[in-house]
């Protein structure tokens, strides 16, 4: 089934998610997403509005979502942040998410729903934040 | 706008801290009413140097001038320098370990994502003495 409009609360039912923080924002929209162990890359390619997922655990996962302004962080294979982790993104209200499913399949099921990258859009140089919302 | 100047340490021995300077400098441009698209550009060029200053060089500082023109950010450190600034700065090149990596850093994108994002890139760096980038991001674009 392919949604319109897709929010953290839709990642956590696709996904079969355990919310770890911000539950109050599961009604926030996400109009693209990532899939990166590289911080980097999040860096160079994330758009507004994004949920970032990975396999990483360590705070700097936060502090790249929170510099991209990503509004949700899906940890896969079942990882959980320690709590130092996930308090830090509680602080910046960045909802914490963790899936049983790996990093393949849990980017399948968000795109066969209609979820996109949104990749295309920062080839071209420092105007990344364009269009954005 | 007058200009407002903020200065911080960035220490060098823990990595967990790394970003800390990038979030308040964020934060500070928030509440000035900065647009976003700016706050995005400058939040990326100041963490990937902050993050070069941690894994890289021994920590160093950040400095951000805000004026009516542009942010102005010069980051500089007293680590080993960089032998080769070219070669540094393609798109892919690293010196970084595996433990680094392992991290999720050292993919080579942060100094070509630091000039990709700003209007003005400028690094200078002498081997044995440290790293100086200043960078400009143009307010009204
Ligand atoms: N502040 C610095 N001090 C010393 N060397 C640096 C510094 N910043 C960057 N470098 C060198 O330039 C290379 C490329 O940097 P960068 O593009 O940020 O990629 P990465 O940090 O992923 O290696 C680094 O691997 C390192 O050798
Ligand atoms: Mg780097």
């Amino acid at each position: 089934m392919v949604m319109k409009i897709m929010t953290i609360g839709d990642i956590v039912k696709l996904l079969e998610c355990e919310v770890l923080c911000c539950a109050d924002r599961l009604d926030s929209e996400v109009h693209t997403a990532c899939g990166s162990d590289m911080m980097s890359d999040v860096l160079a390619f994330v758009k507004d509005q994004a949920v970032l997922l990975t396999g990483l655990l360590n705070p700097q996962v936060v502090r790249t979502a929170e510099m991209m302004d990503i509004i949700c962080i899906v940890f896969v294979r079942g990882k959980k942040p320690d709590t130092a982790v996930v308090e830090l993104a509680a602080q910046k209200n960045i909802a914490i998410l963790s899936t049983g499913n790996r990093m393949f399949e849990a980017c399948g099921r968000l795109y066969e729903s209609g979820l996109r990258g949104g990749l295309s859009a920062n080839t071209s140089g420092g105007d990344n934040a364009e269009g954005g919302s | 706008m007058n200009v407002l100047e903020l200065h911080y340490d960035v220490p060098g021995d823990d990595f967990t801290r790394a970003g800390e300077a990038s979030s308040a400098i964020k934060n500070k441009l928030k509440q000035m009413g900065i647009s976003p698209n700016v706050i995005r550009n400058v939040a990326i060029a100041t963490y990937e140097g902050e993050i070069n200053m941690v894994i890289h060089a021994n920590g160093g500082t950040i400095d951000v001038a805000i004026d009516s023109d542009a942010v102005t950010l010069l980051l500089k450190d007293t680590g080993d320098g960089i032998p080769d600034v070219e070669l540094a700065m393609r798109e892919g090149y690293t010196t970084a370990k595996e433990e680094i990596r392992a991290l999720g850093f050292g993919a080579g994108m942060g100094l070509p994502n630091m000039k990709k994002y700003t209007d003005e890139f400028e690094l200078t760096s002498e081997v044995g003495k440290g790293t100086e980038v200043k960078m400009k991001v143009y307010l009204n674009k």
